[in-house]
């Protein structure tokens, strides 16, 4: 590990643009960055600690609810709020990670944790996402983890996190504090497609600190299901996970959200699935054609090619749960 | 004094007697200590899979903070790396041991190839990585092709591991089958991964050197070090006090340890090596990538006509590990026709390396996955087909079991398993999306038992100090001993202490293959026993301490030498077992659950209940790894392992864990040692995987004959 300044940030705003080089990073929980520092794939020359800077929290606002990013995601599993407005982003908070990992991970670095791609984590390998130029051996090689979507020849990384995929279904945003002022971005235009410069995976600038993620109130409250499937029962990422909540008025579909991990280059929200759900009446023939619909695009590799029914599948398992639910109500 | 009261704790669920040192975090590691002026030691890897060192630039490194010293080849002394008179039972034999900085060969990607010291770990890690090398790369063999197999050499064979055994007439028994079955199986090569990485640390005083090293041989490595160093056994002490589970990747010597001594020397302070994860994957062994075809032939009655088992496994191109994996074809079963065929297929890799039930396991695996396939051909009860075809006797070696109640595991695992509710027929048991699959096997280990002393001393204040060289890497090696130890001396389990791991202490030998209880247990009886005679030779009466006392004593001490006999001319001895499995798959989503799993052992005498469930349980769920996730994910373009740390090389987790049934039938072995016990660790991850593998084809009805079984082999087509 290099050597490193650390550097516990308090509230002062002014303090935190100290972080605008490329040389720093921000550290909360730690649970991602140091597994890079350790293994010399991240190496700061200074760690600005914004675990203390008062984003942590949730707060139920007029149009929406909102998560502050300093929250670790224990927290936020166990906040009522959460609980009940939001359990699609509950449900995949339990299924991240350990117990003590989510005691220390927090929402903001959650959304930022880098790929699984073994390529990526050991440094001996080429990877364009970590030495931009150096080459993709995932293309042909150890892909099974790798994207089937979103991908291009220059890497197919999967994005890691169930929380984004969660929220990229709830058309969540990030509000980011920037150097001259606060702003949102949604969460869908956050992440950047790799392309020929997947070391670029988000809109951040330098010195951006996420303070809070924000759902719309237009999509709390709904009848949900966060499907994880996984290589083992606990602690570890989603080889395909499908987000879906769902609204059933009268046995019509009156709002379709859903999105899914472990397949995407960043989490990938499926309108296509959505569009053949919105306004239909609610049937088993109805929930399958909408849940083939996830497998348009899918751009597999020898290694990975399961993941395409296994998608179809997972989205058709939590169609169908959560109409079940809704059906019930 | 009075005859102890015989099993008076033996028998007993005492708690571990390290139980509160370890969960205090009072229990020291090898890396844990901390000598006078210790410096840290970061090994650099190769990055190529073969070829040699052209350059190697160190001056960015030597010039950053902290840094002692660079070695590498081009400074390194020079070390005699002297031929044992005879190889330890943990080394191949045949080929070299890697030797550390001696010329410019990569022989594999992540070979040591320089080492840098530092006053701290972090300082010495830095500069590692500002360490530029240049490689002049030949064309490497990384990839597993079972075609390029070969026979072992002639040293191996006669260690065990013949190229081809077996008895009778293979072809010919199998040619008079009425059923047969030809089957190929795949296992993924595995890691050990035990929570502990390996440490060294080195500490030269003059001439005289002291280890303290993760070690299942604490007096093996001194050997050992003594002959790569050319410098005389009496001189080198290794410690080794706890160690945090190995399942056999401490056995050995690795070349860490070298490093270590080499850095110490060289910087003339004491130098702490401890390798990293992702280090451990390229630096000490690995159950290899083995492929097996396995025939069977049976007669209309289900009896067996024949085996013929053919293994080829990975091995490194430096030297020949070999594994015992052919043997249980030749032991298990009553055949009047066996054949075996084995195989090694050189890669540029690190050298495998005994991992627990080492060979035995992975030959298990493919015999009793495709006894199933037999059981199904010949449509009788896989219980019924083990039955038909039990081995009353060892018929490799025409001797009897010393004891054998392996009847009374299947009868009694499936009882408790409830076996006679499964429905024969594959996809017949379903509950909601899943399908529910009942799966068994059989497992076996070979019992075996070594020479062993132990020394025990009696003191004036009513305890006891029980020493032997021994090791204990989670077993309860400290506390069963010590419970033979109380029954021995009549004395409470607390007011005895046990030493092991420091190679001062009286010989013992190497803590695996399961025979440290046997081993060390007898010495220890028997060193109890000499002890307690010279006690009952004083005057007077009452307590010990009471006649210590009245004779003017602080201690009394004996020791013994305990070593297996002619017995081991005249019988065979195993443990036993059978494993029963439930698993839920539901194809939709390509998960399997294993739901539950009944193991019932005859593994002898067990002398300590509680610890002997936790090995048991314990090498159910090494079994369940090794059947549902533990795969190294190898890309021969690199000539290494990609999956190289905890996070994306899995083993099972708590979430996995089923409900697990562990029995130990009424079974007592005298004839292998005094203590009636056969040893236990590696029989608990015998027959695991087949038993799932098994298990899932009854749910789905599809075999899969490779292991570990994943998702994208059970979603639905």
């Amino acid at each position: 590990m290099r050597a490193f300044t650390y550097e516990r940030l308090d509230g002062d705003s002014a303090a935190r643009r100290r972080a605008d080089t490329t040389d720093s990073a921000y550290v909360a929980g730690g649970t991602d960055l140091l597994q890079l520092m350790q293994e010399g794939i991240a190496a700061p020359r200074a760690l600005l600690d914004v675990s203390r800077v008062g984003t942590d929290g949730v707060t139920a606002e007029l149009d929406g609810i909102r998560i502050g990013a300093g929250t670790r995601l224990t927290d936020a599993i166990e906040d009522p709020t959460v609980a009940a407005r939001l359990p699609l982003v509950a449900e995949a908070l339990a299924a991240s990670a350990s117990p003590q990992v989510r005691n220390m991970a927090t929402i903001g670095g959650n959304l930022l944790q880098r790929t699984r791609c073994l390529y990526f984590r050991d440094v001996t390998t080429p990877c364009n996402k970590r030495e931009p130029g150096s080459g993709c051996p995932a293309q042909a090689g150890e892909n099974r983890l790798n994207a089937i979507l979103g991908g291009s020849a220059h890497c197919i990384a999967t994005h890691a996190s169930d929380l984004a995929v969660a929220l990229v279904a709830l058309d969540a945003e990030v509000i980011v504090e920037r150097r001259n002022g606060e702003r949102s971005i949604r969460l869908a235009d956050f992440y950047r497609l790799p392309g020929d410069t997947p070391h670029r995976e988000t809109h951040l600038e330098p010195g951006d600190l996420i303070t809070a993620v924000f759902v719309p109130i237009a999509a709390t409250g709904l009848s949900s299901r966060y499907l994880k499937l996984r290589d083992r029962a606990s602690f570890e990422w989603s080889l395909v996970s499908a987000a879906v909540a769902l609204k059933i008025d009268d046995g019509e579909v009156t709002a379709a959200r859903v999105a899914a991990g472990g397949v995407g280059t960043v989490p990938w929200r499926l309108p296509m699935v959505e569009d053949r759900l919105l306004g239909r009446t609610i049937d088993v023939a109805t929930l399958q054609l909408a849940a083939e619909a996830a497998a348009e695009g899918v751009d597999p590799r020898p290694g990975n090619a399961f993941k395409v029914p296994l998608l179809v599948n997972a989205v058709a398992r939590a169609l169908a749960a959560v109409a079940d639910q809704e059906l019930a109500r | 004094m009075n005859a102890p009261a015989l099993s008076a704790v033996i028998g007993q669920p005492v708690s571990r007697v390290d139980g509160p040192a370890k969960v205090t975090g009072t229990a020291r590691y090898a890396a844990e200590f901390v000598p006078d002026g210790l410096a840290y030691a970061s090994v650099v890897s190769a990055t190529i899979p073969r070829g040699r060192i052209r350059a190697l630039d160190t001056s960015a490194a030597e010039g950053m903070p902290g840094v002692l010293a660079v070695v590498s080849h081009r400074n390194a002394p020079k070390l005699p790396y002297l031929e044992r008179d005879q190889r330890p039972p943990v080394d191949p034999k045949s080929g070299d041991q890697l030797r550390m900085f001696q010329d410019d060969k990569v022989l594999f990607n992540g070979q040591p190839v320089a080492v840098v010291i530092a006053d701290s770990q972090q300082e010495a890690d830095a500069a590692a990585r500002c360490i530029g090398i240049a490689y002049d790369e030949t064309e490497p063999t990384t990839t597993f092709d079972p075609g390029r197999g070969r026979p072992p050499s002639e040293e191996t064979a006669k260690g065990g591991r013949p190229g081809a055994a077996g008895r009778g007439d293979g072809a010919a028994g199998l040619a008079e089958a009425a059923t047969t079955v030809d089957v190929t199986y795949v296992q993924a090569r595995e890691h050990h991964n035990a929570i502990e990485p390996h440490a060294t640390i080195a500490q030269w005083d003059g001439d005289s050197l002291t280890l303290y090293d993760k070690s299942q041989w604490v007096q093996n490595v001194v050997v050992e070090i003594a002959h790569v160093f050319g410098i005389e056994a009496g001189k080198i002490r290794v410690i080794s006090p706890f160690v945090g589970g190995a399942f056999g990747s401490a056995l050995r010597t690795w070349p860490h340890v070298t490093i270590a001594a080499i850095a110490a020397k060289m910087t003339g302070r004491p130098v702490r090596v401890e390798l990293s994860r992702r280090q451990l994957y390229h630096s000490v062994g690995f159950r290899p990538h083995t492929l097996q075809r396995v025939r069977l032939g049976a007669a209309p009655d289900g009896r067996l006509t024949a085996i013929l088992q053919d293994a080829a496994a990975q091995v490194a191109t430096y030297e020949e590990y070999a594994e015992t994996t052919l043997q249980p074809a030749e032991t298990t079963y009553s055949c009047p026709n066996v054949a075996t065929a084995y195989r090694l297929v050189e890669m540029d890799t690190n050298s495998p390396c005994p991992m627990r039930g080492p060979g035995i396991v992975t030959g298990l695996y493919a015999l009793e996955a495709a006894m199933d396939e037999l059981a199904v051909a010949l449509n009788v009860d896989p219980v019924a087909l083990r039955l038909k075809n039990h081995a009353d006797i060892n018929e490799k070696t025409g001797l009897p079991w010393s004891s054998k109640a392996l009847k009374a595991c299947y009868e009694t695992a499936a009882e408790r398993f409830g076996w006679a509710d499964r429905i024969a027929a594959p996809r017949s048991m379903r509950i909601g999306t899943d399908l529910v699959g009942y799966g068994m096997a059989t497992a076996i280990y070979h019992a075996d038992r070594a020479p062993a002393e132990a020394e025990v001393i009696l003191f004036a204040n009513g305890t006891a100090v029980v020493r032997t060289a021994a090791s204990d890497m989670g077993p309860g090696t400290y506390t069963s001993i010590t419970q033979i130890a109380a029954d021995e001396l009549g004395l409470p389990v607390e007011a005895i202490r046990f030493e092991l791991g420091d190679s001062t202490l009286p010989m013992a030998p190497v803590h695996g293959g399961s025979i440290t209880l046997v081993s060390v247990g007898s010495a220890v009886a028997e060193a109890c026993a000499a002890v307690r005679q010279k006690l009952e030779a004083l005057t007077g009466e009452g307590s010990i301490a009471e006649r210590l006392r009245a004779n003017g004593l602080d201690r009394l001490a004996a020791s013994a030498k305990a070593s297996p006999g002619e017995e081991t001319k005249r019988y065979a001895s195993s443990a036993f077992g059978a494993v029963f499995v439930e698993v839920r798959v539901d194809e939709g989503l390509g998960t399997l659950r294993v739901k539950r799993m009944t193991g019932a052992y005859d593994v002898g005498r067990v002398i300590n209940p509680k610890i002997a469930r936790s090995q048991c349980i314990g090498g159910m769920m090494g079994g369940l790894g090794m059947a549902l996730m533990e795969a190294a994910e190898w890309d021969p373009r690199f000539g290494k392992v990609m999956n190289a740390n905890l996070a994306e090389y899995l083993v099972p987790v708590c979430a996995d864990t089923p409900a697990l049934d562990v029995t130990f039938v009424p079974s007592e072995d005298t004839v292998l040692n005094p203590l009636g016990a056969k040893g236990l660790a590696e029989i608990a991850i015998c027959g695991v995987a087949p038993a799932i593998a098994n298990a899932v084809f009854h749910a789905t009805g599809r075999r899969q004959r490779h292991i570990p079984i994943r998702p994208e082999d059970l979603i639905g087509t």
